[in-house]
């Protein structure tokens, strides 16, 4: 049985349909990489798992279980197993990163404050930042608060991860500092569904790559099959214009 | 809870409200021009004046902003006698509210006039435009723009608040009909009742066409909720 | 008319009449904090309500939405009425003060409701979906998120709207408070001149509202210089030539 498995989700905004028919599937420790043009509906389907963006047709099973979008009781459990981090890394700030990690552990899943700050204290020291714990969100640079946000996603104990273009945001000598941090996870076998634009990373750590346009699928494969052998002519032309960097 | 309600009562004196209505809508546009005439000179001389003229035009804001504006009526209809200025109720309120409202406008004219930037100025005059022109072309276009919605935020609040605090000393505006037809019909809460959605409807009606008048006229979004 | 208001002024600043107006003062004071304390908390509330997401809640946004626009665009003095009347049809010797904080609370809860709502929106919708996204309540997103980064921009304003309060509180003599504008009537009917009572009750009414509005204004600079006022980080850094 799939991890997770999308199949055929469409999602509209009035007129304008921004998924069509969206085939997708994890299986678990699995890493897939979502890539394509701005506007290819990557980050929407991210959006519709977390509940965030709702979806019109389509069909969404974690471990086999449905997860109907119509119920709130439904999203709530969706969200217990999947965690997201968003591109804009939306840490709390009027918070300190302490708090920002523990407070939806302790105050939403009602885990003992203790426990929680333990583990919280071995994640941020795993993602590097062991000793930034009273600091606040704007005195951190782009990437310690977005490994802050990792850190944060993953005290939630997930079983799935959601990245979105995590380091599209970053000053370029801090992107690395955030793939050296998943890097880690796929190796520890985290289920990912990541959409990013940092080709070379995408290739060492994805297992499986899908290449999005226009709210569809394009093609799927291997990193190797769609960088050095994309079969369709979209995927051609858009590999060709990124690997050109 | 031993009162019955008789509305009926109360709409049967709508022509008698309407009148004094029409008399809040008066006073309201009155005062509003008064206060704007004051508000230009007082925002002029903030402005440009020297520092005596400053001074005198912050005081006069001062005061008129920080007392209320019952008192300052008050102050006008039983003060005044006392030195043989006798004039009526309306008179009076209509006075008292301009020079009330003659302070915030200020304020709100001054906001305007410091908005217009330098580099607006020396463009108009690079291309060779004199003072008076400049004035008419590009500052006071501008100062007109950027003030519109607080000037028609304004006035629906003198129209709303300002205008209903002559009813105290009886003057024969909308909430002013409401009480002398009460003392004597007896039917208080129906009859403000129904005077309250006469305000709404008032309120909402000015808002509207001066939304509307600023969007035609200025290309000005002002907000109506 | 110089020498009558000579001659009245011994008669007027005497220790009695100037406890009587202080009490006055405090009358007024206690009204606007907490009628506007109270307007406050109730805004709050609406802001809430008006927030509550979903087709069957409809009745209640509308409710919440048609209570903030009607009581916006009515004058105070009508809202006075209206309490007065409605309390006294149910209980007739309901105290008058007590009326009088009733009627403000609801006059300042449309106006503050307006203040909140616009804080709330000041914050960026993304605290609010990463809230969401953990599971957050959206009233448990409202106190740990939103409330907490919105004082700086609904404190100032509501500050202001309780402190300008002060002055319309003079309505409230109508229906007979003791606050400072009916002494002041009092005191005219008992023949003191005109220029002299109000006069003076307009400088008490200075004494209270000028100082206080100046705290205001500071509170607003206090408030938006606060650490998490302090400059956004750069995401991008700015190209050099």
């Amino acid at each position: 049985m799939h991890h997770l498995q999308v199949r055929d989700l469409s999602s509209a905004y009035g007129p304008l349909t921004v998924l069509k028919g969206v085939n997708l599937t994890l299986r678990k420790g699995e890493v897939v990489a979502l890539i394509g043009p701005s506007g290819s509906g990557k980050s929407t389907i991210l959006r519709v798992l977390m509940g965030l963006t709702p979806p019109t047709a389509g069909e969404v099973r974690v471990d086999g279980t449905i997860i109907d979008y119509r119920s709130s009781a439904s999203i709530r459990a969706a969200r217990e197993r999947m965690a997201i981090v968003f591109q804009q890394y939306n840490l709390f700030q009027n918070m300190d990163v302490m708090r920002n990690v523990t407070i939806a552990p302790v105050k939403i899943k009602g885990r003992p404050r203790r426990e929680v700050e333990a583990e919280a204290e071995r994640l941020l020291a795993k993602v590097g930042l062991a000793d930034k714990h009273r600091a606040y969100p704007e005195e951190l640079s782009g990437g310690q608060q977005q490994r802050v946000a990792i850190a944060r996603a993953l005290a939630l104990k997930p079983e799935i991860l959601l990245l979105d273009e995590v380091t599209s945001a970053l000053d370029p000598e801090l992107v690395n500092e955030v793939l050296d941090t998943i890097r880690g996870l796929a190796a520890e076998g985290m289920t990912m569904l990541i959409v990013s634009h940092e080709m070379g990373f995408v290739r060492e750590v994805a297992s499986k790559v899908v290449m999005m346009d226009k709210g569809q699928v394009v093609e799927e494969g291997t990193p190797r099959e769609i960088f050095d052998t994309p079969r369709t002519d979209r995927a051609r032309e858009f590999v060709g214009k990124i690997l050109r960097h | 809870m031993n009162y019955t309600f008789q509305f009926g009562v109360a709409f049967a004196q709508l022509p008698e409200l309407l009148k004094g209505a029409v008399l809040t809508f008066e006073l309201g546009l009155l005062t509003f021009w008064g206060g704007a005439l004051i508000g230009l000179l007082g925002a002029s001389l903030k402005t440009f004046g020297g520092a005596v003229l400053r001074r005198l035009a912050g005081i006069y804001v001062i005061f008129f902003t920080n007392t209320p504006a019952l008192i300052q009526i008050y102050f006008l209809y039983f003060g005044l006698p006392e030195v043989g200025i006798l004039w009526d109720k309306f008179t009076c309120t209509l006075i008292g509210l301009t020079l009330n409202a003659g302070a915030y406008l200020t304020e709100i004219m001054r906001a305007g006039f410091i908005s217009v930037r330098r580099t607006e100025m020396e463009a108009a005059e690079t291309l060779g435009m004199s003072v008076w022109q400049q004035i008419r072309f590009v500052i006071v276009p501008h100062i007109a723009k950027a003030i519109y919605p607080a000037l028609a935020n304004f006035f629906v609040v003198i129209l709303v608040m300002g205008t209903s605090v002559g009813a105290v000393i009886g003057v024969d505006e909308l909430t002013g009909q409401a009480i002398n037809i009460s003392t004597e019909n007896y039917r208080w809460l129906e009859m403000f009742t129904l005077v309250a959605g006469i305000y709404v409807v008032l309120t909402l009606v000015a808002s509207l066409s001066l939304a509307l008048v600023g969007r035609w006229a200025f290309r000005v979004k002002a907000k109506v909720f | 008319m110089i020498e009558r208001l000579a001659g009245e002024i011994p008669r007027f600043f005497t220790l009695q009449k100037l406890v009587l107006l202080l009490e006055a003062m405090g009358t007024t004071l206690a009204m606007t904090v907490i009628g506007c304390v109270l307007g406050f908390l109730l805004a709050f509330g609406i802001v809430f309500l008006r927030q509550t997401p979903g087709p069957l809640a409809l009745p209640i946004r509308l409710a919440a939405i048609l209570y903030v626009e009607i009581f916006r665009r009515i004058p105070f003095l009508v809202v006075i009425y209206l309490v007065l009347f409605f309390i006294q049809a149910f209980v007739s010797n309901a105290s008058l003060f007590a009326i009088a904080v009733i009627a403000i609370c609801i006059y300042s809860t449309a106006y503050t409701a307006d203040i909140i709502r616009g804080g709330f929106e000041s914050v960026a919708r993304q605290q609010t979906e990463a809230a969401a996204a953990m599971n957050f309540s959206r009233w448990q997103t409202l106190v740990s998120v939103i409330v907490p980064q919105s004082w700086p921009v609904i404190l100032p304003p509501a500050v202001a709207f309780a402190v300008g309060f002060i002055k319309d509180t003079a309505l409230v003599s109508q229906v007979g408070v003791f606050e400072l504008t009916f002494r002041g009537k009092e005191l005219n009917n008992e023949g003191f001149s005109g220029l002299l009572v109000f006069g003076t009750i307009a400088f008490l009414y200075f004494a209270m509202s000028y100082p206080l509005s100046r705290w205001g204004r500071w509170l607003e600079q206090r408030l938006a210089s606060s650490p998490s006022k302090r400059p956004q980080q750069r995401l991008r850094p700015a190209h050099r030539p």
